[in-house]
């Protein structure tokens, strides 16, 4: 029994870092109608800005804040000058673009930080709370920085005039541009909250698997999964999504298939969830015009 | 829209020009005898690893450029093909030939029941899909409850066949017309299946899925059996990869590779069947000086790290998707034409092929 607890614990662990990502994918997903293939590769670069700034001596929250910050105005940069052009595109000229952001941020970090592992630090200290090894304070850290997160977008998206004209800009185009919503730059907000969610997502992750170029691949592949069982348009689901993967992932990988297979469970997850509830679990069915 | 990527796939498959090409690449080894040149089995080698790309880009192409669905995992059947290969040459002692048959049909097997599921998913959501299997089939590969049969993290170690019938050939040269005669084989199949009824039933689909179901194609049926027929040739490419290289392991087959598949693509042209060439060629060649190309970058531009393949492979295909969109063979043709003025009405057309609607 306690060996189940402890693998639920470090399920919710791990699904708060998905949640992040799924976060991430949603925030783009909902402004933008795509997927973003390349929002791993900018958190792990985003995590490697943080690592210098923190090896340069600057002290950890304010490395923190600071890489959050760049991860936003970069995000944004890349959509004003890489995406604005294809806007109107056909999907495989987006897949394709995203695909070559993974492969050059993939190769930007290596190229300058060299594709040897680093520690990273975590600002919550590994201190026991029960006594028996099943709750630290770094996992309810890690948990609690999600929860906020998600905390700040949902009153970001509800409560103020910036997060109604997102939505507006991501639902009805035309009609938003109508009222005065500049679309445009709506996507680019997108892209800029999605890449700092993303950095956030890395420093969390880097702690509890090191820091290396190719950290978030397999945690990339959680993220979709988790997105898409949260369903893709849906913050909150996206969340809980993150959750469910975590501990089921957990779960069945000490159970039922080891850790070996964890890669394969999350692709059944991926092609499970789209084949037989496309929407997610908390996802609306959108009903296509034709 | 259809129109022109028929033309496309007739004018620039087996006309005079492709018997010349074919020609051309039959008749390269033969340099071999003429000129004494101690690596001219490494130059052989690449041009087994271009033949086989392009085959693989071949399949890859087939399923995007000319049916409209988008994968991104085609690596996984590339290993399929290549671990079909190599278990049935250590494990049932068959010849090498024997089995690339074989691997194209398992590898249809596999390229159908996960175009099964693909069925349901469009553009981003059937990328997505995709780029998973990319991911965890390394992993799989290396499981091991069949370690046994796949060889876990250290892989298979084949056999090089040697040249039958004491041909006067090198095995290196031998290995060469080997790969020129599946591909070409490949390629020719290919043609004929895109000149036909089947061909115009896919690139209908491609161009308006709901206005081929109403002509009475089963767009089911066909998506699944094309998803099925790209696996295949991909496969094909993976069997002669394994021959070739005598060699499988499972952290060849990563997304890296299923990325670089789908820069061959777009670096020949999206539904280019001469593209498909171009594009293996491109990938060796950038494989293969991508160290000289990053130390003239370090030099040029005075920049203090490597650049590795990756970015290179990242930076173009940026620069095509906004230069040209239509990838090498696109933008020859368009050179011609500029050149030599239009031939038809027809060929005037943009041929890249909007894979699906953003509607």
């Amino acid at each position: 029994m306690e060996f189940f607890i402890q693998q639920v614990v470090a399920g919710l662990t791990s699904g708060a870092i998905y949640a992040c990502v799924a976060l991430g994918l949603v925030m783009i997903f909902v402004s933008t109608d795509h997927i973003n293939f390349a929002q791993g590769e900018m958190a792990m670069f985003a995590t490697y800005i943080a690592w210098a700034l923190i090896d340069a001596g600057v002290p950890y929250w304010i490395a923190f804040g600071s890489t959050i910050l760049i991860a936003f105005v970069g995000g944004l940069l890349i959509q004003r000058f890489i995406l604005k052009p294809l806007e109107n595109a056909p999907v495989l000229a987006l897949v394709v673009c995203f695909i070559a952001l993974l492969s050059i941020f993939n190769a930007m970090a290596g190229m300058i930080w060299s594709y040897t592992i680093k520690p990273f630090p975590s600002p919550f200290p590994a201190l026991d709370l029960t006594g028996h090894g099943l709750v630290n304070v770094r996992q309810l850290g890690v948990v609690g920085v999600t929860l906020i997160m998600l905390g700040i977008l949902t009153v970001f998206f509800r409560y103020t005039t910036l997060g109604l004209a997102m939505r507006a800009a991501a639902q009805n185009a035309s009609s938003a541009r109508l009222m005065g919503v500049r679309v445009s730059w709506m996507l680019a907000l997108g892209w800029g909250l999605a890449a700092a969610i993303g950095a956030t997502a890395g420093m969390l992750v880097a702690p509890l698997v090191f820091l290396d170029p190719n950290m978030m691949t397999g945690i990339l592949v959680y993220g979709f999964a988790a997105a898409l069982v949260g369903g893709i348009a849906n913050p909150a689901g996206a969340v809980l999504g993150g959750f469910i993967v975590g501990v089921l992932e957990n779960l069945v990988g000490s159970y039922v298939i080891g850790n070996e297979l964890k890669l394969t469970f999350a692709l059944a997850m991926v092609v499970g969830v789209l084949l037989f509830k496309p929407a997610g679990l908390f996802g609306r069915v959108i009903v296509k015009r034709v | 829209m259809a129109a022109d990527a028929t033309s496309w796939a007739t004018k620039s498959g087996f006309g005079k020009m492709a018997i010349l090409f074919w020609a051309i690449l039959a008749a390269l080894p033969l340099i071999g005898y003429v000129r004494d040149d101690p690596s001219f089995d490494y130059y052989m080698f690449m041009g087994q690893s271009m033949l086989i790309y392009g085959t693989a880009v071949l399949g890859l192409n087939l399923l995007i450029g000319f049916n409209g669905q988008i994968s991104l995992g085609h690596s996984a059947f590339f290993a399929v093909g290549a671990y079909t290969t190599a278990i049935l040459m250590n494990f049932a002692g068959m010849p090498y030939w024997a089995t690339i048959p074989i691997a194209a049909v398992v590898c249809f097997g596999a390229g159908f029941l996960f175009g099964l599921p693909a069925l349901k998913l469009e553009g981003h959501y059937l990328a997505l899909a995709t780029f998973t299997l990319a991911i965890a089939v390394p992993q799989l590969l290396k499981y091991k409850a069949i370690a046994g049969w796949t060889g876990g993290v250290g892989g298979l170690l084949l056999e090089k066949p040697d040249p039958p019938f004491n041909l006067p050939l090198s095995p290196d040269q031998y290995l060469y017309y080997l790969c020129l005669f599946v591909s070409m084989l490949m390629f020719w199949f290919v043609y004929n299946l895109l000149r036909g009824r089947s061909g115009r039933a896919m690139m209908a689909i491609r161009d308006h899925p709901m206005a081929a179901g109403t002509m009475g194609i089963d767009t089911a049926l066909y998506k699944t059996v094309t998803f099925g027929i790209s696996a295949a040739i991909t496969g094909v490419a993976g069997a002669l990869s394994a021959i070739t290289i005598a060699y499988v392991a499972p952290d060849s087959f990563t997304l890296q590779l299923a990325v670089s598949f789908l820069v061959g693509l777009v670096v020949g042209g999206i539904a280019s069947l001469p593209g498909c060439i171009l594009g293996g060629v491109f990938i060796v060649l950038v494989q293969n000086s991508a160290q000289s190309i990053s130390d003239w970058m370090k030099v040029s531009f005075s920049l203090r790290y490597d650049v590795p393949a990756w970015a290179i492979y990242g930076v173009l295909l940026l620069l095509l998707m906004y230069f040209l969109p239509s990838g090498l063979m696109g933008g020859l043709i368009a050179l011609k034409e500029r050149l030599f003025g239009a031939k038809g009405p027809d060929s005037t057309d943009d041929p890249a092929p909007q894979a699906s609607r953003n509607d």
